[in-house]
């Protein structure tokens, strides 16, 4: 498979999921400069973490005007598989690629963290590794992660399944205290309605090895992969 | 023609920020301080005289950019 990562200024997790796709997945990965107009040959992309432009405006306002956005964008209406880490996240959602919007976390701290997950649809192209129900330990790292919708928007996302991982405690229980930031409904990761792409807060690309401790993460990255080697046909030209 | 442009969060969406300014001007004494909202503010040159068609511009600059309007409302001023 080939994985591409795109690289905006500001970018910080990029050859953290470089490295995991490369060295542990065993995966080709190929850097993409936010000035590409193009992602040809790819299987799918990363969205990496970080700070693009600084997060001048807001988290993502500028990044998604990036030239390379346009061919994300048209990527992800072909279907392919597309995910978007922490800031990934957020610049989805400023390109409009999923529904909602971040406001700051209700603490105001940056929270920087190992949280618990639950899976809430292991049923879908980045969860299919996991098991329904199962909590996952995996690190978050924002300001703003705090998931806002409107509740039209909210009621649609739970009632087709989008809502991918919620907060909970390490027995998966979805509480508030268990909730980093004061997303709505606990909400830690969403897809879009046809499900090829995922936004998520936490980094599992943070957690992909035993040797750091934690490989919990590597379930949702290796969940992509195994998606993409069923998809009969690989992209092109998208 | 210089726009004068107010990006704040929504009423009703919770603004942590002007919780927290609440509470230190509440600290400092000013205890009839009550609902504080932060916001951005922002003023830029249109290279435009027609008052309407520079208004027509700033709309879409808050629409498209200045503002996610989602969880926040935009109002401006042109002169």
């Amino acid at each position: 498979m080939k994985i591409g990562v795109l690289v905006f200024p500001g970018s910080n997790c990029d050859h953290d999921c470089q490295h995991v796709f490369q060295d542990v997945l065993g995966q080709q990965v190929e850097m993409i400069w936010h000035k590409e107009t193009t992602v040809s040959g790819l299987d799918g992309i990363i969205i990496p973490g970080g700070f693009s432009y600084g997060d001048y405006l807001r988290t993502g306002a500028i990044a998604r005007f990036s030239p390379v956005m346009n061919a994300v964008k048209e990527f992800a209406e072909n279907g392919g598989l597309v995910m978007g880490i922490c800031n990934g996240f957020q610049i989805l959602l400023e390109a409009g690629l999923l529904p909602g919007a971040m406001l700051r976390n209700r603490s105001l701290h940056f929270v920087c963290k190992d949280v618990h997950v639950r899976v809430e649809n292991a049923a879908t192209a980045f969860t299919g590794a996991c098991q329904p129900g199962q909590v996952l330990t995996i690190p978050v790292a924002h300001a703003e992660g705090n998931y806002y919708t409107d509740p039209v928007t909210l009621a649609g996302l739970q009632a087709n399944a989008q809502v991918v991982f919620r907060y909970c405690t390490s027995d998966g229980r979805v509480t508030a205290e268990a909730n980093p930031n004061g997303s709505l409904d606990n909400i830690a990761g969403i897809r879009s309605a046809e499900g090829n792409v995922l936004g998520m807060m936490p980094h599992p690309e943070r957690s992909a090895e035993e040797l750091l401790g934690n490989a919990d993460g590597r379930l949702v990255l290796m969940s992509m992969l195994e998606s993409l080697k069923k998809r009969p046909l690989k992209m092109v030209g998208a | 023609m210089k726009a004068k442009i107010h990006v704040t969060l929504k009423q009703g969406i919770l603004d942590p920020q002007g919780k927290a300014i609440e509470h230190a001007l509440d600290s400092l004494g000013f205890k009839n301080a009550a609902n504080v909202r932060v916001g951005k503010y922002m003023e830029l040159d249109v290279n435009e005289n027609d008052k309407a068609k520079a208004e027509v511009q700033v709309k879409q600059m808050c629409e498209k950019l200045l503002a996610n309007t989602i969880i926040e409302e935009y109002r401006y001023e042109l002169t």
